[in-house]
């Protein structure tokens, strides 16, 4: 396997400051990465989850040089991103959910003229790649507008772009789709999968959204306090973190819990409509099959099992051995 | 790449993309010429309100700490020229503070482009030129008005000391948005540094008490900026009694500030990027 990225026993430790009273500080170190240790193939794309606080943003910076690691070793694309942030900065491209790389008072057009001097992307190359990424994520209204007008769903797919400009062989995505609506959220996945599947970029991407891991990733990764909770197909994690999906059925009228055995149970009765947990690792067919043969059935949805969910449940029961894990 | 060449290549790469910068904000400003012309006269007014002030001074006194009204504009000229240089040059910098409390700074961290540089050209603020035309205006004027008997030393020594003064205020700068990685909401502090020595050197020394004088001398050597080389074009005796051979110091004393300032930054951008804060 190419590894394209590796991190081996990375650590980061933050030394936290806090006052106690007047005076006294007290002092206390902080574990935010601890130990990890993967690798990352050319042209794959990786989910990245976990709770806040879990570490995903420390990895994220390191892995750009921002941040320095505090032990281990870590190497993108070979190079040492803490010694050598500017030689690695030419190959790889960084969007932050949260805040802009774009110049926020400027129109969105002069980030990218920037951009293309500042990276000495060769002229050709650039216009090529502008107007692909400006067709691609419908940004031609947008050029001439300051980037602090953009709406938020406009400015992240001018960040997207200005991240792709320079062709980088990584793209890491920090919460891409954080407060988009519903149809930016499926532009972006769309041109995400795209550029993977043509460009063979590698995507790093960490989200709180399953569904931007389900659409695009064949792998995620979760971590917690640190340390690697699950490596492995998205399949395995709703396997290893016991998670359920819902089935919510409004019946003609207020009935007793309905029982199908052990396929399903009921979680909740609210007049005539009742929310029935099971094993997302089935399928939901037979189960709709059964209700709506023995049940006066009116409508029904299924929801999703929700991330924090898989997760939470994942932590609750750490015992449990999963595929991938590297600790236990 | 050794040290050496890796700090020659930082030096490079940090100047090409500060010309980059700056040169995008001022294309952005030039496309309201009318507006960016009125802020240049609204400016050059403003500041110009500056010395009218110590005009209203001179109106009731011959002289100020033995220092006729053309010898105190050859201070403030030399003091208001130079700041404005370093300002309009690196005065950006001084927002580190805002840009570490917001993580901002991070994106600046992910271009293939040394961080000050970055910092110090981002919203390159063309309309600071009208500090500097106000301040060689009262430059000029002092020296067309102060009755000096001209070498070639003296000559030299006035644009080789407006040229170092601008660096060491460019170093303090600097300094100060090191100290900022630190204890971001210093860019007060720093103000108190920059603006107030700017303002305390458009006096001559001699009006002030001797241990602020030796402070401004030897532990933040603005002195260097105008008091010491000024001393000796205008044949006034030298603050704190210096050796003649100070007033060519503003140079070396230039270089030693870059050094410190360089050094202060280093180690405020080595501790962000292992803290994160």
């Amino acid at each position: 396997m190419d590894a394209f990225i590796e991190l081996d026993g990375v650590e980061k430790v933050f030394d936290v400051r806090r006052r106690t009273g007047f005076l006294r500080r007290e002092r206390r170190q902080v574990r935010a990465v601890d130990g990890l240790s993967f690798t990352v193939a050319r042209g794959e794309i990786v989910g990245y989850i976990g709770p806040n606080g879990a570490g995903k943003s420390t990895t994220i910076k390191m892995l750009t040089g921002i941040l320095t690691p505090s032990g281990g070793r870590l190497r993108v694309a070979g190079i040492d991103p803490a010694r050598e942030r500017t030689r690695l900065a030419h190959r790889i491209g960084v969007v932050f959910g949260q805040r802009t790389t774009l110049w926020w008072d400027l129109p969105l057009i002069d980030s990218y003229r920037l951009a293309h001097r500042m990276y000495r992307i060769p002229d050709a190359r650039y216009r090529e790649n502008l107007d692909r990424l400006v067709e691609l994520l419908d940004l031609e209204s947008l050029l001439e507008v300051p980037v602090r007008q953009l709406s938020l769903g406009q400015r992240m797919r001018g960040d997207i772009a200005a991240a792709l400009l320079h062709d980088p062989e990584v793209l890491y995505l920090d919460e891409p789709t954080i407060g988009l609506d519903v149809v930016s959220k499926a532009r972006v996945r769309e041109f995400l999968g795209e550029l993977n599947t043509e460009r063979g970029t590698t995507v790093l991407l960490t989200t709180h959204d399953l569904q931007d891991i389900e659409r695009l990733c064949s792998r995620v990764m979760v971590i917690d306090h640190g340390r690697m909770m699950y490596d492995g197909p998205l399949a395995g994690l709703h396997e290893a973190g016991e998670s359920e999906r819902t089935l919510v059925v409004d019946l003609e009228r207020e009935l007793p819990p309905i029982d199908v055995g052990p396929a399903a149970r009921v979680v909740r009765v609210e007049g005539p409509r009742q929310w029935l947990a099971f094993p997302a690792s089935e399928s939901a067919a037979p189960l709709v099959a059964r209700i709506a043969a023995e049940h006066p059935l009116v409508d029904l949805s299924v929801r999703e099992p929700d991330i924090e969910a898989v997760i939470g449940r994942m932590y609750a029961d750490r015992e449990t051995v999963v595929p991938g894990a590297r600790n236990s | 790449m050794g040290e050496k060449g890796r700090a020659r290549y930082g030096l490079r790469e940090g100047w090409r993309a500060y010309r980059l910068i700056a040169g995008m904000w001022i294309r952005s400003t030039m496309a309201y010429r009318l507006s960016f012309a009125m802020t240049l006269v609204s400016g050059l007014l403003v500041t110009g309100l500056d010395f009218v002030a110590i005009l209203l001074m001179f109106s009731r006194v011959d002289a100020l700490g033995g220092y006729s009204l053309p010898e105190v504009a050859f201070l403030y000229g030399l003091s208001a020229t130079s700041f404005g240089i370093a300002d309009l040059v690196i005065g950006s910098a001084g927002r580190l503070g805002s840009r570490v409390r917001d993580g901002t700074l991070d994106t600046l961290l992910v271009r293939p482009a040394p961080v000050l540089a970055q910092v110090a050209a981002d919203r390159f603020a063309l309309r600071r030129v009208s500090r500097i035309t106000q301040g060689a205006l009262v430059l000029a004027y002092a020296l067309a008005a102060t009755d000096v008997d001209w070498t070639v030393a003296k000559v030299l020594l006035v644009p080789v000391t407006l040229v170092s003064g601008a660096v060491i205020f460019g170093a303090v700068l600097v300094a100060g948005a090191a100290f900022q990685f630190v204890a971001q909401d210093a860019a007060e502090v720093q103000s108190a540094f920059t603006y107030g020595g700017q303002t305390l050197l458009q006096y001559p020394p001699t009006v002030f008490g001797k241990e602020l004088v030796r402070a401004v001398t030897f532990v933040f050597p603005l002195a260097f900026v105008n008091w010491v080389p000024a001393a000796y074009v205008l044949d006034r005796p030298y603050p704190l009694d210096l050796p003649e051979w100070t007033a060519y110091a503003p140079p070396l004393v230039a270089v030693a500030c870059c050094a410190l300032a360089g050094l202060a930054w280093r180690a405020g951008l080595r501790s962000y990027r292992s803290t994160g804060s």
